[in-house]
């Protein structure tokens, strides 16, 4: 039976059933919903975790990265400003393969300061190394946590990953979830026991630097073991819907796809609106279809293109931007659909918590029929 | 017990010859024994012991980046607990990773505290990216970024006092020691290790090219720190100073002839008060710790 609840106590709920040993976490808003439930449920026994409350989330992730390093799953989560100051982790946890699994509550960057949603946080960690998951509701984000484990703790994966769900707009809001339970999870997702690990009984040098004779082939390895990942994902998608009926195996995912004219391509929350939208347009007749990006990275550049190649033009939906050029997810799609002729138009919408709602899709769809609008979608001119 | 004979750091590193880190890696590890997993951060003994695919580190190691060094251990000693593991964590860090950019690192370890032993070697300056001042650079030393010249005479700071402020987090056992008492270093980290909770050893190790001196040096030369009062050997425990290591003190003079870093204070002219005022932060250290042996008078 579904229960109703909020998103970041699903996630927490989730969390816990994956059995990490070590959490280390800071607070942040929207993100603080999750560590907190994490905490009661370690105060309750409820999770037998060692909890490290850090004085930041640089040191979060530099100390997951050393719980993960001598053998424990770990976990954390962070946003926005949380997840700038772990860049530098970011990127060294993956390029030492460490799979880590952290949640993302997005939230804007700034300045100007906001607590409130859009995706340019994560998206900014698009070149990390790290997998990018991005969820449209909280029950999508909550089983997601249980296929990144499997996934990233993939002896032929070993990386760590994102799950990003909207802040506020998925993390505060009370939907029905479907939560499995300890022996579901424990049946889907093995204990971590990885092969190598610090270990005084087998001793090994874990970061050491590479000189120019070896660098450039690990960032090579990196790159075809998250490249190589989607075929994971694929399968621990195939065998959570075998288990448990809900099927996360298609790393994009069509809605009335098969005649549309227009597409749109989005990710996270707002794809919910869209689908909305798209039944509207559709009962006034018009062809309108969504395709959903469910793994942002590593990017499903080949499914993307087949699943875009029968449309006449692509309307991309990018809750971030690449200031001084354009959207991060138009800039896949452009690539994906290079040489194949539909035209495809990019519309920045939603920044800092800005609201999409149906009418604004509808008339995105209305800007890419006249083939109008690459850029800044709803501005607000009179304060310009 | 320690085991002087037991090698846990394997020669072939590419370290100066005379490199006083090096030295202090292969004692640290002397006293410390094979239960051990360090932690490094980024800077020379990084780099000079672990160009891949070689390693000098026979315990398991691992390296992150510059400033995170003590938050990796963090997680290490909280995964190793969750286990029920028996090792030992130990940070090895330069002073710029430790009096610098890993102080928030720190200082959010210790006051967590972390069960593991965080030892500094202290060569004065950011010597891995070409001899730049820290925190941790004497008063007058010529450093790459606080050179000496017609209107300066090198760095204008005295050393931070890292050990009081880690002792002022509360952590049970800090220390100084030096490359130039082996036996008295190993001690050291054999008490730290085995002491629970957060525990610091700073420890002075001489740098040949970064202090312009000759690598033969590099013991004679951390001897004469300590032996004019410019580096105390002293153990805290609990925060309250317990054993210090006292000496006939030399002027300061014997211990800044012997480097190029402090050549400025004699040539091309003798800058008397400069000198004086070296060795009046000797002689405070003399007076706070109490290291001046009183000889009768003839």
């Amino acid at each position: 039976m579904p229960e109703l609840i909020e998103g970041s106590l699903a996630v927490a709920e989730a969390v816990r059933l994956c059995r990490p040993q070590v959490i280390a976490a800071y607070p942040i808003t929207p993100q603080t919903h999750i560590v907190e439930a994490l905490a009661e449920m370690v105060a309750n026994c409820k999770l037998d975790a060692d909890y490290i409350t850090v004085e930041s989330e640089f040191s979060a992730l530099s100390a997951c990265l050393g719980a993960s390093a001598a053998g424990s799953r770990t976990y954390s989560a962070t946003t926005s400003q949380g997840l700038a100051l772990m860049f530098e982790v970011c990127f060294n946890v993956a390029g030492m393969r460490l799979p880590i699994v952290m949640t993302i509550a997005n939230r804007a960057l700034g300045a100007p300061l906001s607590i409130w949603n859009d995706q340019q946080d994560s998206i900014s960690l698009r070149d990390s190394g790290w997998l990018q998951f991005y969820a449209e509701d909280n029950q999508e984000a909550t089983d997601l946590h249980y296929i990144a484990y499997r996934v990233c703790e993939d002896p032929s994966v070993l990386l760590p990953a994102f799950v990003c769900f909207d802040g506020f707009i998925l993390s505060h809001t009370y939907e029905p979830v479907e939560q499995l339970t300890q022996a579901d999870v424990d049946k889907y997702l093995p204990a971590f026991a990885p092969k190598e690990r610090l270990d005084a009984a087998d001793p090994i040098s874990f970061g050491m630097y590479a000189t120019p004779e070896y660098y450039h082939e690990f960032r090579y390895a990196h790159d075809k073991a998250l490249k190589d990942s989607q075929s994971i994902i694929e399968k621990a998608g195939k065998e959570f819907a075998k288990l448990f009926g809900r099927d996360y195996s298609a790393v994009v995912e069509g809605y009335h796809l098969s005649d549309a004219e227009t597409v749109l391509v989005a990710m996270g929350s707002i794809c919910g609106t869209t689908k909305d939208a798209i039944d509207e347009m559709r009962a006034a007749g018009k062809k309108v279809g969504l395709l959903k990006i469910r793994v942002f990275r590593p990017f499903p550049t080949e499914e993307l293109a087949k699943a875009l190649a029968g449309a006449k033009r692509i309307a991309v939906l990018d809750k971030n931007i690449s200031l001084g050029s354009k959207g991060a997810v138009a800039f896949e799609v452009k690539d994906a659909l290079y040489g194949s002729g539909i035209p495809v138009y990019g519309y920045i919408l939603g920044l800092g918590g800005r609201d999409v709602r149906k009418k604004d899709i509808k008339e995105i769809v209305g800007l890419a029929e006249k083939g109008k609008g690459d850029g800044f979608y709803g501005l607000r001119t009179e304060v310009l | 017990m320690v085991d002087k004979n037991l090698e846990l750091f394997d020669c072939g590193h590419r370290a100066c010859g005379g490199c006083g880190a090096a030295l202090a890696a292969r004692l640290v590890l002397k006293g410390a024994g094979t239960n051990t997993i360090v932690v490094s951060a980024t800077g020379c003994m990084e780099v000079f012991s672990t160009p891949y695919p070689e390693t000098s580190w026979k315990v398991p190691w691992i390296h992150s980046l510059f400033e995170n060094a003590s938050a990796v251990a963090s997680g290490v000693e909280a995964s190793l607990k969750k286990q029920g593991r028996t090792e030992k964590v130990i940070v090895m860090a330069g002073d710029g990773a430790t009096f610098d950019i890993g102080m928030l690192c720190i200082s959010g370890a210790f006051e967590r505290g972390h069960d593991f032993t965080y030892i500094c070697y202290d060569n004065e300056a950011y010597m891995n990216t070409g001899i730049q001042r820290s925190g941790a650079t004497p008063y007058d030393a010529s450093t790459t970024t606080s050179p000496a010249g017609s209107c300066s005479f090198g760095n204008k700071r005295p050393k931070k006092d890292m050990p009081q402020i880690l002792a002022a987090h509360g952590a049970p056992y800090v220390a100084t020691a030096s490359v130039a008492y082996p036996a008295n270093l190993m001690q050291k980290v054999e008490k730290a290790i085995n002491t629970p909770g957060p525990c610091y050893i700073q420890l002075h190790a001489p740098c040949c090219t970064g202090w312009g001196f000759e690598g033969e040096q590099t013991v004679a030369i951390a001897k004469l720190a300590i032996e004019t009062g410019l580096w105390v050997n002293y153990e805290m425990i609990d925060g309250k100073v317990a054993k210090v290591k006292k000496v006939v003190r030399k002027p300061v003079e014997e211990y800044l002839k012997t480097q190029k870093r402090f050549r400025h204070l004699f040539k091309p002219k003798r800058q008397d008060a400069e000198i004086a005022a070296i060795q009046a932060i000797a002689d405070k250290n003399a007076e706070k710790y109490g290291i001046d042996i009183k000889l009768k008078k003839e």
